[in-house]
């Protein structure tokens, strides 16, 4: 849905912003720099050097037959860096806007974000009037271009799966149905608006009007996601919300596209109609479609990165951004084949991709939409100043009126229909939340924008009617969908925090109400997900995971992936914490009825360096049968309450550990064992730092990385003791194993089969260290989580 | 009760396997129909499924059939069959506190059951690693220690969930409830019909 702007010169890029010419910056597009730029020297290298000039002959000729000035010490050459300065001018304005919103609290609590971003771009926009420049205006180029695709992806790229595909019905039927309806209600009663409302309005004609309401219809996702982000309401609103702003894309594209064609014609036929009905299918699925073939090659690709880690995260964003723009292309859905391939990808890429690329590939996304958010929200303040408006009190109050009523109206009638096919029916609360979350915003303007002054004269008015409708819904709705939520009572998130119980009775009511399903022989919903599942286990999973991690279960990922992140919150708080005093005082005499002597525990505490580290090592060996029988041997099989008291001990053992020696990154042993997890380990993405040893085959290679070199606790892994009191010797045989071992992050509560780098059998020494860098994800973007943990 | 309409409709391909009985299955209030375990094991789709086992007991499983007496019955009849499936009802809009809170008792009452395999009330931690080993047994190369730490893990959790002085004999009924206190399962365990109509008659 973009029109292709022209450039008007084929050596400048395009401006960004449409500055209007004026006396005081230089025409742009001009081919002498020399002459136009307000240097203060004309030396003759200067021409030589310059990049973007054209006649060298020219400057050097000129030089020559001016007479020779000094040679200049310091220059200014605005124009040179004209381009990017301001750009990062205004890069820099947003992120500082945003900080200064978090410094001062009580303002933003009140107010949400994206008012005061608005707020702050009127103000500067006045402030750039009122110098006498023009101010830049939003050019639909760069919205659609530059400033969407990274908030659709982030929103895309860490989607709760389960929840979208559990309401997908819902979802589509409010997107689709709902902004239909939307765009022909408002844009008939607008027609009707403009028939009766006097000379002014007489000439606005039907389509004109639907043309209009299909750009306004839409709920805008950037608005959604920058007002329901901050009053953390509960996760089946979100995502109904949510989920109808990314899908009505299609919709508006459509209908957007029909429109301003069937402008053009005299007459619409009835296969015209046909047509657009046809297109909607087309640039949907197209935009699907193209979003995982993407997303298909962009797994595939990230199977072979095992070398290059450090490009991992560019093939993510580069191939999503590929979908975005041939999905443009074809005038496909861009949002969709976005999200699409977000989807599509994400859970191969994270089997694949080393943890630091993980974690890079999650701040570079939550950066980019943050600024790309603020800077969209700026110019909306900026643009209402400098474009040229039109007010008509009619048009505009009727507008809003309609608007208002359209969506409830739309979301009380579908609601009702919905409810019959629901298990989980919406409540009148919940109607209520949904109408009232309808914002629209950035995408409604710059569609706008885009109408053509030819077809549509009108189109001032529009747009002064378009940017009063954002500015009540971002505001009014925005500021008050707050108390409101508190006054009704709507349920919150839970912060659920995620525990290997619920991970097991999830897969077990899955696999239960699968089975019931299949004795009923009824294929449900349950059904063809199982049958998903498997498919994907037995051929995708193949294709697109590179190695073993392939046959990785679900369930054995998850438990590592919650002790990696039992043991990073245990380091990052800065010490043993709460979790041994409380697992070892407490848990040791109820988990261990018999009389286990507390003297036990004593030893353990005051053991020596080597026996942590024997007694860590031990439980992350790699899984060969030797270590499994010895280990075996060694601890008391027959007591099942024994075992869970080793491992918990392990676990402050590991966390002591940690606290004393981390100052690197955390990395988390790669196998299925019993495992507490939780080793330390070099920082290993870089596959020239790690050096496998030629003669420890079938070792375990630890590299444990202090601040000296050489290990002082190299132990002898073959010479464990069983019983915690008394160490052994540190034995100089096996000096500077080295231990490979994974880590994965914890995904994001709600996604589904997230597969993660894990066990396996591999050996060892053709193992990547993968390094974790924080806590993991939750659903909120962590600004306020250390990057690095504290250690380092 | 569900409808035994519905549920005759659903029961066609079970009693495609069924004993004997099978021209009194046409009328819709046959309670001749008579259900063994072989009947169950025979559904193909069930093969894949990892708790079959589980499943297939949780029928026969006398306690959820709301029999006085302990154990596993031999066979199950239709009644006893929409018994079972009621467990797996969807909740109404018109359901109280107090209705709803039995409801998910119920249904939480029935998972329980799935898990203590042996009838004595509490789920101690072998049984518990016997869950997760059978949820991981579609995984042949898998080994068993790795299921019976995350089933360690998964303990010490409760216990910290639960109270330390409860776990150690094993995770009582009350205890259960408390860790799904998070998960909504009333709206989870269901399973819906295509059919609307015969769900109305239901009620």
């Amino acid at each position: 849905c973009i029109a292709s702007s022209s450039s008007t010169h084929p050596l400048y890029p395009a401006p960004f912003f449409h500055y209007p010419p004026s006396s005081c910056t230089p025409p742009f597009p001009s081919p002498t720099p020399l002459s136009s730029c307000t240097s203060l020297c004309t030396a003759p290298p200067l021409p030589l050097i310059h990049p973007l000039n054209k006649q060298p002959a020219n400057g050097s000729g000129e030089g020559h037959a001016k007479p020779r000035k000094a040679f200049p010490v310091l220059g200014i050459d605005y124009t040179h860096v004209r381009i990017p300065f301001e750009i990062s001018l205004w890069i820099l304005l947003a992120c500082l806007m945003k900080l200064g919103f978090h410094v001062i609290p009580s303002v933003s609590n009140i107010v949400p974000e994206s008012c005061l971003l608005i707020v702050v771009g009127l103000l500067v926009g006045g402030l750039i009037k009122g110098v006498g420049e023009k101010p830049p205006i939003l050019k639909s180029d760069i919205f659609f271009l530059f400033l969407l695709p990274p908030i659709i992806l982030d929103a895309g790229y860490f989607l709760p799966l389960r929840q979208f595909t559990e309401n997908l019905g819902t979802i589509l039927i409010f997107a689709v149905v709902g902004t239909l309806w939307n765009a022909f209600f408002l844009g008939g009663l607008m027609y009707a608006v403009c028939q009766l409302g006097g000379p002014g309005l007489n000439h606005i004609g039907l389509l004109a009007n639907l043309l209009f309401g299909s750009i306004i219809s839409a709920v805008d996702p950037v608005a959604v996601l920058a007002v329901f982000e901050e009053i953390h309401i509960n996760e089946l609103l979100h995502i109904l919300v949510f989920g109808e702003s990314l899908l009505n894309d299609a919709v508006t594209v459509v209908l957007y596209h029909l429109f301003e064609e069937f402008a053009n014609f005299e007459q619409v036929t009835i296969i015209d109609i046909i047509l657009g009905f046809l297109s909607f299918f087309v640039v949907s699925l197209g935009g699907v479609f193209v979003g995982v073939i993407y997303g298909v090659i962009a797994a595939f690709t990230s199977r072979f990165t095992s070398h290059i880690r450090v490009i991992e995260p560019l093939f993510v964003f580069l191939y999503s951004y590929m979908a975005y723009l041939s999905a443009e292309l074809f005038h496909l859905s861009g949002i969709m084949a976005l999200i699409a391939s977000g989807v599509v990808m994400r859970p191969y890429v994270e089997a694949n991709i080393s943890h630091k690329s993980h974690t890079t590939i999650k701040y570079f996304l939550k950066m980019w939409s943050s600024v790309s958010e603020t800077l969209i929200f700026i110019f909306l303040g900026v643009s209402t100043v400098a474009g040229h408006h039109y007010w008509n009190w009619t048009f505009v109050i009727s507008t809003l009126l309609f608007c208002l009523i359209a969506r409830v109206l739309g979301v009380l009638v579908l609601t009702w229909f919905i409810n019959k096919f629901r298990i989980v029916k919406l409540t009148p609360k919940d109607q209520f939340i949904i109408a009232y979350g309808g914002l629209r915003g950035a995408i409604a303007f710059s569609l706008c924008y885009l109408l053509d002054y030819k077809h549509f004269g009108m189109r001032d008015m529009f747009l002064t009617a378009i940017i009063t409708v954002i500015f009540f819904t971002v505001f009014v709705q925005g500021m008050t969908i707050r108390p409101l939520v508190d006054l009704l009572a709507v349920k919150k998130k839970q912060e659920t925090k995620r525990s290997i119980n619920e991970e097991i009775h999830t897969q077990f009511l899955d696999h239960l109400l699968t089975g019931i399903e299949d004795i009923c022989g009824h294929y449900g919903h349950h059904h063809w997900k199982d049958k998903l599942n498997r498919f994907n286990k037995k051929y995708v999973k193949k294709c697109l995971i590179a190695g073993e991690r392939s046959k990785e279960p679900q369930l054995i990922a998850f438990y590592h992936k919650m002790e990696m992140k039992q043991a990073i919150e245990l380091v990052e708080s800065g010490g043993i914490g709460k979790i041994p005093s409380a697992v070892s005082t407490v848990s040791i005499q109820n988990i261990n009825p018999k009389t286990l002597p507390v003297e036990r525990i004593l030893p353990a505490l005051s053991k020596d360096k080597e026996e942590e580290i024997r007694k860590i090592l031990r439980n992350n060996l790699q899984k060969t049968r030797q270590r499994l029988r010895s280990y075996n041997r060694h601890t008391l099989v027959a007591d099942p309450y024994e075992e869970a008291w080793n491992q918990m001990l392990l676990r402050r053992q590991k966390a002591r550990q940690l606290e004393q020696k981390m100052n690197n990154y955390l990395t988390v042993p790669a196998h299925k064992l019993d495992s507490p997890t939780m080793s330390r380990a070099r920082i290993g993405s870089d596959p020239l730092a790690y050096e496998p040893k030629a003669d420890s085959e079938n070792l375990p290679i630890i590299t444990i990385d202090p601040a000296s070199p050489q290990s002082p606790e190299s132990v002898d892994l073959m010479n464990e003791e069983p019983k915690g009191c008394g160490g052994l010797p540190p034995s100089p045989e096996e000096d500077e194993e080295g231990l490979v071992m994974r880590v994965k992050e914890p995904s994001s509560p709600g996604t589904d089969d997230v597969f993660t780098p894990g066990t396996g059998d591999s050996p060892s020494n053709q193992r990547m260290l993968r390094c974790l860098s924080d806590p993991g994800p939750r659903p909120e973007p962590e600004e306020g989580e250390p990057f690095i943990p504290k250690g380092q | 009760r569900l409808c035994r309409q519905l549920c005759t409709k659903a029961m066609t391909p079970l009693s495609q396997k069924s004993s004997g009985t099978s021209d009194q299955l046409h009328q819709p209030r046959c309670v001749c129909f008579l259900c063994s375990k072989e009947n169950f094991d025979s559904i193909p789709d069930l093969e894949f499924n990892p708790i079959r086992g589980k499943i297939v007991h949780a029928f026969f499983d006398k306690r959820n059939l709301r029999q006085e007496s302990d154990g596993l019955a031999d066979e199950i009849n239709f009644e006893d069959f929409l018994t079972i499936m009621s467990y797996f009802r969807p909740i109404e809009m018109n359901m109280d506190e107090e209705q709803l809170d039995r409801f998910r008792k119920e249904k939480l009452k029935f998972l329980f059951h799935m898990y203590d395999s042996d009838h004595d009330g509490k789920i101690t931690l072998q049984e518990y690693r016997n869950v997760v080993e059978e949820l991981l047994s579609g995984n042949p190369h898998l080994e068993k220690e790795s299921a019976r730490s995350i089933a360690d893990g998964a303990m010490m959790e409760a216990a910290s969930i639960c109270g330390p002085d409860q776990v150690y004999e094993g995770i009582t009924f009350e205890d259960f409830l408390k860790m799904w206190q998070g998960i909504d399962i009333e709206t989870k365990m269901h399973v819906r019909f295509l059919n609307m109509e015969t769900i109305a008659h239901c009620y």
